[in-house]
C-alpha cells in the first residue's frame, strides 16, 4: 500500500514534468505497460533515496569547505570506518532491494510469458520487412501491412520475426518491445484494455526507410474487430509464398496500409524457414532450387540462448 | 587498377560534403604553407612525428582528439538540426542516406577518435611521470600505436570525400552490415579504420600494463600508486582483455563481406545474435576503459584542490578493481529485448546493478575528500563538481535501464541516448577537460586561462541539461533513436529545445578554443616556473614544467601515497630540486618506422576498402619489411651525458631563483 502511494507521488511529479500530457509510457493502455510504469517509478523513487542526498551533499560540502570559509580543516584525515561502512551499506541495501525487484519483474514481465486472463488469447504474426510491418492472422487467414487490429481485452500473442535485417516490434502504449530477427521465432504477449488507436513502430534501426517503419495498432470492440476483418477480406489482393511475398518484401519507404484478403496460414513458417534451408530470404530465384532442404522446426531465440 | 574506385565515388552532388572538402583543403594548404614558410618541417619531423617521448605522444593524441571533437560535434549539430525540423511529414535537409552516415560517424568518431585518444593521451602524458619512470616500457610501440590510431582517423576522414561511411549505427550490427544489406564501401571504411586503430589501442594497453607493473620508481608499491595510475592500470587490463574480441568480431564480419562466409548472415547458418553478443562483450568493457581514467582524474583533482588526503584510498582502489571485473559480466543488458529467458535477463540485470555499489562508494569518497578540506574553486574543481551531480543522475538512469522489465519499454528509445550522453559527457568529457586543465602546465610550462575555462564549463554543464533532458522526456512518448524524421508534431518543441542545448555546448567548445588561444598569448604571465602550480601531491609535480625529456634527473623515491606532499611538508618548497652529482641517462632514440608504418597502414586500409588488391599486397609487404627493419635495428638507444643533465637542471634552478628573488 505504502509503495503504491510512493510510486503515485513520484509518478505525479513525473507527470507534471511532462506537462500533464498523454505520454505513452506514463499513460499506458494495457496491463503490461501499467506494470512497467509502476516498475519504472519504483526504481526511480528508490534511487532518489541516494541520488538526492548525494547532490545536496555535493553542493553543501563544496560550499561549506570552500577556501574562504575558514571552516574546520583536517588535511590528513583520510579514513573513517564508520563512514566507509555507511557508504558501502546504503548503496548495498538499495541495490539488494532492486535486485529482488529485478528478479521478480524479469519473470512477471517476461515477454514470452502468456498473460493471465479469462479470455482466450489470439495469435498475430508480425514480420518486419524493408521497411514495413507485415501482420499475418493465421486464424482468420488474412494479412495486412502497417496496420494491426485486435479486440480490446483479448490477450494478443504476437509472434515476431523478420524477412530482412533486425528490427524491434514496439507499441509504446501497450508495453514490451521484442526484436524481430530473420529465421527466429520471437514472441511477445500484449493486451489493450480499451478501444483506441495506438502508434507502433520499429525502434531498432534497420536502414534507409527505418523512420517510416510505423504502423497503427487498433484496439477495437468485438464487433469492431469482425468489421475490420471483413474489411480486409474485401481486398482483391492475396499474399502467398513465395511469389507475392517476395514482391512485397522488396524494399519500400513509407509503405501505405495494405490489406490481403487471403494469406496462407503457413506463410509465417515459410518465411522463417526460408532462412534455414541455406538460401537467402531475399533471393527468390535460389529458393526454388534449395527449398526442400528445411531444417525442421523454426529456431526460437530462447532456445539458442 | 583502381578496384571499385572511380570518379563517381566522389560525392560532387552533395553541397554540404563538398563545402567541407573545400574548407579542409584550404586549411590543409594553409597549414602546409605556414610549415614551409617558417621552415618547421624538420622540427615537426624530429621533435614530434618520430618522437618516442610519451609526453609528446600524449599531446599529439590530445590534439587529434580535439580536432576530431569538432568533426564529431558538427555531426551532432547536424543531427539535432535535422530532428528539430523533420516533424509531421517534413523531410528536413538530410535525406536518410546522409543522416544515417552522420549518426554512425558521430558515434564512431566520438568514441574511437575523441574519447579514446583523450584518455590514452592523458595516460601517456601522466602515467610515466606519476610512477617516476623515464618513459614507457616499449617506446617504439608507443609511437607506432599513435600512428596506427592516426591512420584510422585518416581513413574515417577520407570516407567523407571518397565513397561513403557506414549507414549502420556505430556498432554496425549484422545482418545490416552484411554485404546483402550494405553493399557500399561505408562498412568497409568502418572495418578498416577500427581494425587499424584497434591494433594501436591493443598495443597501448600492453605497453601501459607492463609500464605500470614493471617501471615504478623505488618505494612505489602498488598501494602507493596515485589513483590515476591505478585507474589507468585497470583500463589497460580492460583493453588487453576486450579489444581482441573486437578485432576478432570485425575480422569475422570482414570474412563475411570479403570472402562470402556466413558468420553473421541471415542464411546458411549465420547468426546475427552472435555478432551482437560479441560486439557488446567488447563494447561494455569499452565504456569502462573510458570512464575509469576519468574517475582517476577527479580523484587527483579533488584531493589537490581540497588540499587534503584522498578519503578512502584503499576503498577507491578496490572499487575500481571491482568495476573492472564486473564490466565483463554485464554485456547482455544491451539487448534484453532480444528475447533471452527471464533467468538470463535477470542475471545480467542484477550484475549490472552491482556496479552501482562500488561506483556509489567512489562518489562518497570524493564527497568526503571535500569534507573538512580547503576547496579552491578552480575550473578543474568545477568540472569535478559538475561531474558528481551529472554522473549520479546518469548512473540512476543506467540502473533503470538495467531492470529488464523497464528496459523493455525504454530500450532503443531516446532514453538510451540521453543516458549514455549523461555518463559520457558528464563523466568522460568533464573528466578529460578537468585533466587537460590540471596537467596542461606539466606538458607546456604554463597554466590555462581560468576565466575561459570556467565559461566553457558553464556552457557545457547547462548545454548538456538543455540538450539531453528533452530526450528523456521524449522517450516517455515512445520516441525511437536514429529517426531521420517523425510524424508527431507534438514532439517537435522538445527536439528544438535539444537543438538549442547543442548550440550552448557549441559555445562551450568555442570557449575552450579561445581558452587555449588566450593562454598561449599570455604564456609568460601564466608561466609555471616551479613545476608545481597547484601545490599538488603526486610525483609528476616534483619535476620542472614542462617536464624535461628525461622526466627526472634522479628518479624520485616514494614512501607513501602523497609522497611529494609529505616531502614538501618536511623539506619546504625546495623539495623538488635535484642535487648533483648527475648520472648519464639511458634514453630511447626517435623512430622512423612508426610514422612510416602508419602511412603504409592508410594505403593498406584504403586499398582493402576499394578492393585495389595490388596496392593492398604491396602495402602489406611494406608493413612487414618496415617492421623487420625495425626489429633488426640495434641502434635504438643512447645516453644523455651527465653534463647535459646538469646544464638543464641548473637552468631550471636559475629560473626558480629569479622567481623567488
Amino acid at each position: 500500500m505504502k509503495r503504491k502511494h510512493f510510486s503515485f507521488f513520484v509518478g505525479l511529479s513525473l507527470l507534471l514534468l511532462l506537462g500533464g500530457c498523454d505520454a505513452a509510457l506514463i499513460d499506458p493502455q494495457g496491463q503490461v505497460g501499467e506494470q512497467q510504469r509502476t516498475l519504472i517509478f519504483t526504481a526511480f523513487g528508490l534511487m532518489l533515496i541516494v541520488v538526492i542526498p548525494v547532490i545536496v551533499m555535493t553542493i553543501l560540502f563544496a560550499w561549506r569547505y570552500r577556501e574562504k570559509a575558514e571552516a574546520t580543516y583536517t588535511p590528513d584525515w583520510a579514513h573513517s570506518n564508520a563512514i566507509e561502512t555507511v557508504v558501502w551499506f546504503i548503496p548495498f541495501v538499495i541495490i539488494a532491494f532492486l535486485a529482488w525487484l529485478t528478479w521478480q519483474t524479469s519473470h512477471s514481465l517476461d515477454p514470452h510469458k502468456p498473460l493471465e486472463s479469462d479470455v482466450e488469447s489470439m495469435e498475430i504474426q508480425a514480420v518486419s520487412l524493408d521497411w514495413k510491418w507485415l501482420f499475418i492472422y493465421p486464424e482468420q487467414g488474412i494479412a495486412t501491412v502497417n496496420e494491426v487490429a485486435f479486440p480490446a481485452g483479448v490477450p494478443v500473442h504476437f509472434r515476431v520475426s523478420s524477412g530482412s535485417v533486425m528490427n524491434s516490434f514496439f507499441i509504446p502504449a501497450l508495453g514490451s518491445q521484442i526484436y524481430a530477427m530473420a529465421g527466429m521465432d520471437n514472441n511477445v504477449h500484449l493486451v489493450a484494455d480499451n478501444p483506441g488507436t495506438y502508434f507502433g513502430r520499429s525502434v531498432h534501426y534497420s536502414g534507409a526507410g527505418f523512420s517510416g517503419m510505423t504502423f497503427d495498432a487498433i484496439s477495437t470492440t468485438e464487433e469492431g474487430f469482425d468489421d475490420w476483418v471483413n474489411k480486409v477480406r474485401e481486398s482483391s489482393k492475396s499474399l502467398n509464398f513465395p511469389e507475392e511475398y517476395y514482391v512485397l518484401a522488396e524494399p519500400t519507404r513509407n509503405h501505405p496500409v495494405e490489406y490481403f484478403s487471403e494469406a496462407s496460414p503457413e506463410l509465417y513458417t515459410q518465411i522463417l524457414e526460408s532462412f534455414h534451408g541455406g538460401s537467402g530470404g531475399a533471393q527468390q530465384e535460389k529458393h526454388g532450387e534449395q527449398g526442400g532442404d528445411h531444417q525442421g522446426a523454426p529456431m526460437s531465440a530462447e532456445a539458442v540462448e | 587498377m583502381f578496384g571499385k574506385l572511380s570518379l563517381e565515388s566522389i560525392p560532387y552532388h552533395e553541397p554540404i560534403i563538398m563545402s567541407v572538402v573545400v574548407v579542409i583543403a584550404l586549411g590543409g594548404i594553409l597549414l602546409f604553407g605556414l610549415l614551409t614558410y617558417y621552415k618547421k618541417w624538420m622540427y615537426l619531423w624530429s621533435e614530434w612525428i618520430t618522437s618516442v617521448d610519451h609526453k609528446k605522444l600524449g599531446i599529439m593524441y590530445f590534439v587529434v582528439a580535439l580536432v576530431m571533437l569538432i568533426r564529431g560535434f558538427s555531426d551532432a549539430i547536424m543531427m539535432r538540426t535535422q530532428q528539430a525540423i523533420a516533424a509531421g511529414g517534413a523531410e528536413g535537409y538530410l535525406p536518410p542516406h546522409h543522416y544515417d552516415q552522420i549518426f554512425t560517424a558521430h558515434g564512431v568518431i566520438m568514441i574511437f577518435f575523441v574519447a579514446m585518444p583523450m584518455v590514452i593521451g592523458l595516460m601517456n602524458l601522466v602515467v610515466p611521470l606519476q610512477i617516476g619512470a623515464r618513459d614507457v616500457a616499449f617506446p617504439f610501440l608507443n609511437n607506432l600505436s599513435f600512428w596506427l590510431f592516426a591512420a584510422g582517423v585518416v581513413l574515417v576522414n577520407v570516407s567523407l570525400f571518397v565513397g561513403e561511411f557506414a549507414k549502420t549505427g556505430w556498432l554496425s550490427y549484422a545482418p545490416l552490415s552484411e554485404l546483402e544489406y550494405s553493399p557500399g564501401v561505408g562498412v568497409d571504411y568502418w572495418i578498416w579504420a577500427l581494425q587499424i586503430s584497434g591494433i594501436g589501442t591493443t598495443l597501448t594497453g600492453i605497453n601501459f600494463f607492463v609500464t605500470i607493473l614493471k617501471m615504478r620508481t623505488k618505494g612505489m608499491t602498488m598501494f602507493r600508486m596515485p589513483i590515476f595510475t591505478w585507474t589507468s592500470l585497470c583500463a589497460n587490463v580492460l583493453i588487453i582483455a576486450s579489444f581482441p574480441i573486437l578485432t576478432a568480431t570485425i575480422a569475422m564480419l570482414t570474412l563475411d563481406r570479403y570472402l562470402g562466409m556466413h558468420f553473421f548472415t541471415n542464411d546458411f547458418g549465420g547468426n546475427m545474435m552472435m555478432y551482437v553478443n560479441l560486439i557488446w562483450a567488447w563494447g561494455h568493457p569499452e565504456v569502462y576503459i573510458l570512464i575509469l581514467p576519468a574517475f582517476g582524474v577527479f580523484s587527483e583533482v579533488i584531493a589537490t584542490f581540497s588540499r587534503k588526503r584522498l578519503f578512502g584510498y584503499a576503498t577507491l582502489v578496490w572499487a575500481t578493481v571491482a568495476i573492472t571485473v564486473l564490466s565483463f559480466v554485464v554485456w547482455l543488458h544491451h539487448f534484453f529485448t532480444m528475447g533471452s529467458g527471464a533467468n538470463v535477463n535477470a542475471f545480467f540485470g542484477i550484475m549490472t546493478m552491482l556496479i552501482a555499489i562500488p561506483t556509489g562508494v567512489k562518489i562518497f569518497n570524493w564527497l568526503f575528500t571535500m569534507f573538512r578540506g580547503r576547496l579552491q574553486f578552480t575550473s578543474p574543481v568545477l568540472w569535478t563538481l559538475g561531474f558528481i551531480i551529472t554522473f549520479t543522475l546518469g548512473g540512476m538512469t543506467g540502473v533503470m535501464l538495467a531492470v529488464p522489465g523497464a528496459n523493455f519499454v525504454l530500450h532503443n528509445s531516446l532514453f538510451v541516448i540521453a543516458h549514455f550522453h549523461n555518463v559520457i559527457i558528464g563523466g568522460v568529457v568533464f573528466g578529460m577537460m578537468a585533466g587537460m586543465t590540471y596537467w596542461f602546465p606539466k606538458a607546456f610550462g604554463f597554466t590555462l586561462d581560468e576565466k575561459w575555462g570556467k565559461r566553457s564549463f558553464w556552457c557545457w554543464f547547462t548545454g548538456f541539461y538543455l540538450a539531453f533532458m528533452p530526450l528523456y522526456v521524449l522517450s516517455f512518448f515512445g520516441a525511437a533513436r536514429r529517426m531521420q524524421s517523425y510524424a508527431q508534431t507534438e514532439w517537435q518543441p522538445w527536439f528544438i529545445l535539444a537543438a538549442f542545448g547543442a548550440l550552448v555546448i557549441l559555445v562551450g567548445i568555442a570557449c575552450t578554443i579561445i581558452q587555449i588561444v588566450v593562454s598561449i598569448r599570455d604564456r609568460e604571465k601564466n608561466a609555471d616556473i616551479t613545476g608545481d602550480p597547484w601545490d599538488a601531491r603526486t610525483p609528476e609535480w616534483s619535476t620542472s614544467s614542462p617536464a624535461p625529456f628525461y622526466n627526472f634527473a634522479h628518479l624520485p623515491a616514494v614512501n607513501g601515497i602523497d609522497s611529494f606532499w609529505d616531502d614538501k611538508q618536511k623539506n619546504g618548497p625546495n623539495a623538488q630540486l635535484s642535487e648533483p652529482p648527475y648520472e648519464d641517462i639511458h634514453m630511447p632514440k626517435n623512430t622512423v618506422a612508426g610514422p612510416v608504418m602508419g602511412v603504409i597502414s592508410i594505403a593498406l586500409g584504403f586499398a582493402l576498402v576499394w578492393h585495389i588488391w595490388w596496392l593492398a599486397g604491396l602495402s602489406a609487404l611494406g608493413l612487414f619489411v618496415t617492421f623487420m627493419l625495425r626489429v633488426f635495428n640495434d641502434d635504438i638507444d643512447y645516453y644523455v651525458p651527465a653534463k647535459e643533465v646538469e646544464r638543464i637542471e641548473n637552468a631550471h634552478k636559475q629560473e626558480l631563483k629569479e622567481l623567488r628573488a
